[in-house]
């Protein structure tokens, strides 16, 4: 390994926050700043794209973590500065750091006042949430899990919209309660193990070395389950959800669906399913239920929202539970196809929510019934929109196809009937996607500014483009991107295996 | 050596008499001590009343610096005695890791508090000489409190630090609220500290002694036998301590007293004394190992953190709010002590540590924002804080996410401590507990952050002074402190934990 390699996870994570406090250095003056971060977010991307490069596919199928760096930081409670990523963390990473830039773009000209501290929040929120992907210490996790909490909030309560105050105190109590319950978790491994090493807690329950574990597993998974429930989030915990998108800005919102929901299915994944294979087995059918009733439920309220920003909201909510469907049908291909709906939500909802928020930078409102005809007076506009819907609803060669169809593969793998229930979403996302599309674009125009109003700005192209081309490459050639996953799912699932030849064996 | 008997004891004490090594044991309380009488002697001697304004705020600022200048020679007094540990006094006094901590911890919060009192001396109007001097004084006891090892002088001690309280809280003579805290404080302080005595007489019939070390020693003979008086005593003494810590049931009297005495008074009263005590009961419950202490101690931690919490949610002066808080913040100390001792004893110093720079960095913004008379201590008050303020505000919400326990911050190790050593001790129903209730506390913490940043001020916003060179190095220095055991709590952590063989001597 070259010695890049040993210190890349820590610049990638610590370049956003260096960014920010040098930010607060800088004089006030809106235009400097932004350039700034824009330099920041994109050097940050750019040394991101060393992972990819660097990252050996071949060898991920062993579970060993790549770029792992492993410090002492504080010898009692053992905690030690642990990163390292597998073919799974990669990507998230990478959406991230592609997000983030594209956010500080789109959020250029929309944010006027306190120009400072929005761009200061943006990167302590980016650097906490690359955290979140890396981390291997469970301590360094939880750490980075409550501080992208903070910047979230304020980034909803200053700069959102009328009901800003309620949405952001909304989602930091959900998010907050709901991850105490997993602190409490973590602490409780801690005290058996004398380690938060995920790798090393990993081994000692695989040794079965960790006391009164069999008794304490269902609620040390509860416990990891719940925090991670409200974060996806998962039916009957998504209300936050709504009401944290329609108050957010633009920029708040691209990043919550595009980063923060994978927060919570990764930790599903990692932790849930990594450390408890033996519950999570168990737990599948009430948990795929629950997803499953996300996955339409989520789509039926999409359906009759009168509102854009949060039919797009209670879309992640269906999106999200094809997530969960397809990591707790614990088949390979159904995890695999989890993880890349993950990615490409990230990627199209990210773009759904910037596009609405241009058209509500020109007519300051949300009410798809104020709109019709669009196309006409922005073509440009039209077409991309009609771009990322298709990739949303899941056209095949585009992104949103390949995961949902190993989703639903692994779910018919797990019960034929999850599967048959879990295909009606597709449909459905289709029917509520296209409906919008037919209010917005076509039809008569209700409104007459709306004949007027201004294409798409070049900024706001470039902040867009690259979303678009994104969800096309994905589309077309989904292996780039499952080759990395998918021998990181198989190192996952193999405890899994073992588990389930021990059962049918007896 | 034994007490028991007379003859014997006079030729100990004999033996006993007191040698320079014994003054070094009291190096702090005496430096303390003398420097809180020189106030009071030079504050006549500089005081002009007749003439302007002018002379008399000179005066005041002279005899804040003498105060500063005493509480700095008593941290150096520390340095100086910890070198030399051991007992003085015939075993009346010890010095060691445990009492130093604690000296530090208590010094450290008068020091701080010193410093936020000079701004808040001159918009009161308040005559500044017996101000600094009682809080010398109170020092002086509450530093006893944590070296002494006998329980007649630990009461002693715990006077000496709760009389200057009582008066310190009634300091704003004018305004009613704060008569009203004094005497109520007063009055149900000395009823507590009442019970403490009673305590300590029944615990000298118990076991025919009140030194720490031959308490254990008669509580733990090889037959077995506690006698029943002993779980009298016990209870007793909880009383009184309990009600110094203001942990439920005994807590009724701190939102009215926090609400009513001077901000940077509360600052110093929430965190000084109650360190006091805490160290007193460590000594009591693990040192003396006195029996019966677990299940009042699990009833007084869930109460007080219920109690406390339930009660911050609908506060709306941010006084009331955060003495509802250190309530709460009692409860999760309590839970340390609940604790198997080798996890509790540093978890609940650690504690005492972070909540202290905590909460004097809290009372310091709000005595420096309510303005002449304490006007303005409305939570509403804070509104566009964020805007107008950004550095006062990023202060506030370090120390809010603090207390309510985010990583990074002291609040957030401290609580991490105990519930860990809770955990260790399998008191897994006490922490689910404790942690349900931290996710509550989060609400009313956050809601100020919210104020802050989130709201612009209904009609005429608060008037706002520059920030004076005092109040803004406490700021910077108890945020430094809270950011520092958040981030690298290890050396705080090895030293509470090196005392724990201080405490726990036989096997």
């Amino acid at each position: 390994m070259s010695s890049i390699d040993c210190i890349i996870l820590t610049l990638v994570t610590a370049v956003p926050l260096l960014g920010a406090l040098l930010l607060m250095a800088i004089p006030n003056r809106d235009r400097d700043i932004r350039w700034f971060a824009l330099i920041v977010t994109l050097v940050d991307f750019v040394l991101s794209l060393h992972l990819a490069v660097r990252f050996r596919a071949e060898k991920a199928g062993i579970g060993i973590f790549q770029f792992e760096i492993n410090r002492a930081w504080i010898a009692r409670p053992n905690i030690h500065f642990h990163l390292g990523i597998d073919g799974i963390s990669l990507w998230l990473v990478l959406l991230t750091t592609f997000l983030t830039p594209l956010c500080v773009l789109i959020s250029w000209n929309s944010i006027h006042e306190r120009v400072k501290e929005f761009f200061i929040l943006m990167l302590i929120l980016e650097t906490a949430m690359i955290g979140v992907f890396v981390s291997l210490d469970m301590f360094l996790f939880y750490v980075f899990w409550e501080a992208t909490l903070i910047p979230m909030a304020l980034l909803i309560g200053i700069y959102g919209h009328e009901r800003r105050i309620y949405a952001a105190v909304k989602f930091f109590l959900f998010t907050m309660v709901a991850s105490v319950f997993m602190l409490a978790a973590v602490i409780w491994l801690y005290a058996k193990t004398g380690s938060f090493d995920f790798v090393d807690v990993q081994h000692a329950i695989q040794l079965g070395a960790v006391p009164g574990f069999a008794t304490a597993a269902p609620w040390l998974f509860l416990g990891f389950f719940v925090a991670f429930a409200v974060k996806v989030p998962l039916f009957p915990l998504h209300t936050w959800l709504p009401d944290a998108h329609v108050e957010a800005p633009t920029a708040g919102s691209v990043l919550l669906a595009g980063v923060l929901l994978k927060m919570g299915t990764y930790g599903l994944l990692r932790f849930n399913v990594g450390l408890f294979p033996e519950q999570a087995r168990r737990n599948a059918p009430w948990i795929m239920v629950l997803a499953l009733i996300g996955i339409i439920y989520g789509a039926l309220v999409a359906l009759v929202q009168p509102n854009l920003k949060k039919l797009i909201a209670y879309s992640s909510v269906s999106h999200l539970g094809f997530v969960v469907l397809g990591i707790f049908s614990l088949t390979q291909i159904g995890i695999d196809g989890a993880m890349f709906v993950n990615l490409a939500h990230g990627v199209s909802t990210g773009a759904l929510f910037m596009l609405a928020g241009i058209l509500h930078e020109r007519r300051h409102t949300y009410e798809i019934s104020e709109f019709g005809g669009l196309a006409t007076p922005m073509p440009k506009y039209a077409s991309l929109f009609l771009l990322i819907t298709l990739a949303s609803a899941g056209l095949p060669l585009l992104n949103g196809f390949i995961g949902e169809f190993l989703v639903l593969s692994g779910a018919f793998q797990a019960r034929p009937i999850y599967g048959v229930l879990a295909a009606t979403g597709v449909i459905w996302s289709a029917a509520y996607l296209l409906w919008v599309y037919q209010r917005t674009f076509f039809g008569v125009n209700k409104n007459l500014k709306n004949a007027t109003l201004h294409d798409m700005y070049p900024l706001e192209t470039i902040a867009v483009l690259p979303t678009a081309a994104a969800a096309i490459i994905m589309g077309i050639a989904p292996i780039l991107w499952l080759k990395a996953i998918d021998p990181a799912v198989h190192a996952i699932l193999q405890p899994l295996a073992q588990i389930s030849a021990r059962v049918v064996g007896q | 050596m034994s007490f028991a008997i007379p003859a014997l004891f006079i030729t100990d004490v004999l033996q006993n008499i007191p040698q320079v090594a014994d003054y070094i044991r009291i190096l702090p309380e005496l430096v303390l001590s003398v420097f809180g009488m020189l106030i009071m002697v030079l504050d006549p001697l500089l005081d002009r009343p007749n003439e302007k304004d002018k002379s008399q705020r000179s005066s005041a600022k002279t005899l804040g610096m003498v105060a500063l200048l005493g509480s700095l020679c008593a941290l150096a007094a520390t340095y100086i005695q910890a070198h030399s540990p051991g007992e003085a006094f015939s075993h009346m006094v010890r010095v060691d890791h445990f009492s130093v901590f604690f000296h530090v911890v208590i010094l450290g919060i008068v020091v701080l508090s010193i410093l936020a009192s000079f701004e808040y001396m001159e918009t009161q109007g308040i005559r500044a000489g017996e101000y600094y001097g009682l809080i010398l004084m109170g020092a002086a006891g509450m530093c006893l409190m944590t070296s002494a090892v006998e329980l007649v002088l630990i009461f002693i001690a715990l006077e000496i630090s709760s009389i200057a309280t009582y008066i310190l809280a009634g300091f704003l003579r004018r305004d009613p609220r704060s008569s009203e805290a004094s005497l109520k404080y007063f009055l149900l302080g000395s009823f507590a500290t009442a019970f403490f005595l009673y305590g300590v007489a029944l615990m000298f019939g118990a076991t025919g002694s009140t030194t720490i070390s031959a308490i254990h020693t008669s509580l733990h003979q090889p037959g077995g036998y506690v006698p029943t008086l002993a779980y009298v005593a016990v209870a007793l003494m909880f009383v009184g301590l309990g009600f110094k810590v203001g942990a439920a049931p005994f807590h009724v009297w701190t939102p009215d007293v926090y609400e009513g005495a001077p901000s940077p008074v509360v600052g110093l009263m929430s965190t000084g004394p109650k360190a006091a005590t805490f160290a007193v009961l460590l000594r009591i419950i693990f040192e003396a190992g006195v029996p019966g202490t677990f299940w009042l101690v699990w009833m007084a931690a869930v109460l007080s953190m219920t109690l406390g919490n339930l009660g911050a949610l609908k506060q709306t002066s941010i006084k009331r709010m955060l003495a509802y808080s250190s309530i709460a913040h009692a409860g999760y100390l309590l839970v340390a002590f609940a604790s198997a001792p080798a996890e509790g004893i540093p978890s609940a110093m650690f504690y005492t540590a972070a909540y202290a720079a905590m909460n004097v960095g809290a009372f310091a913004i709000i005595s420096h924002i309510a303005g002449y008379g304490e006007r303005y201590t409305s939570i509403d008050d804070y509104a566009g804080l964020g805007r107008r303020e950004p550095f006062l505000a990023a202060i506030l919400t370090v120390f809010l996410l603090s207390l309510i326990g985010i990583p990074a911050t002291g609040g957030f190790f401290a609580k991490f401590y105990v519930f860990s050593a809770a955990l260790q001790a399998n008191l897994v129903g006490l922490t689910i507990l404790g942690v349900i209730n931290s996710a509550i506390a989060s609400y009313y913490y956050l809601r100020v952050v919210v104020v802050m940043y989130m709201k612009e001020p209904q009609g005429e916003p608060v008037p706002l002074t520059p920030l004076p060179t005092g109040v803004s190095l406490v700021l910077v220095l108890s945020m430094a402190i809270t950011l520092y055991l958040g981030i690298l709590p290890g050396a705080v952590l090895n030293y509470a934990q090196s005392s724990v063989s201080n405490l726990i001597r036989w096997p």
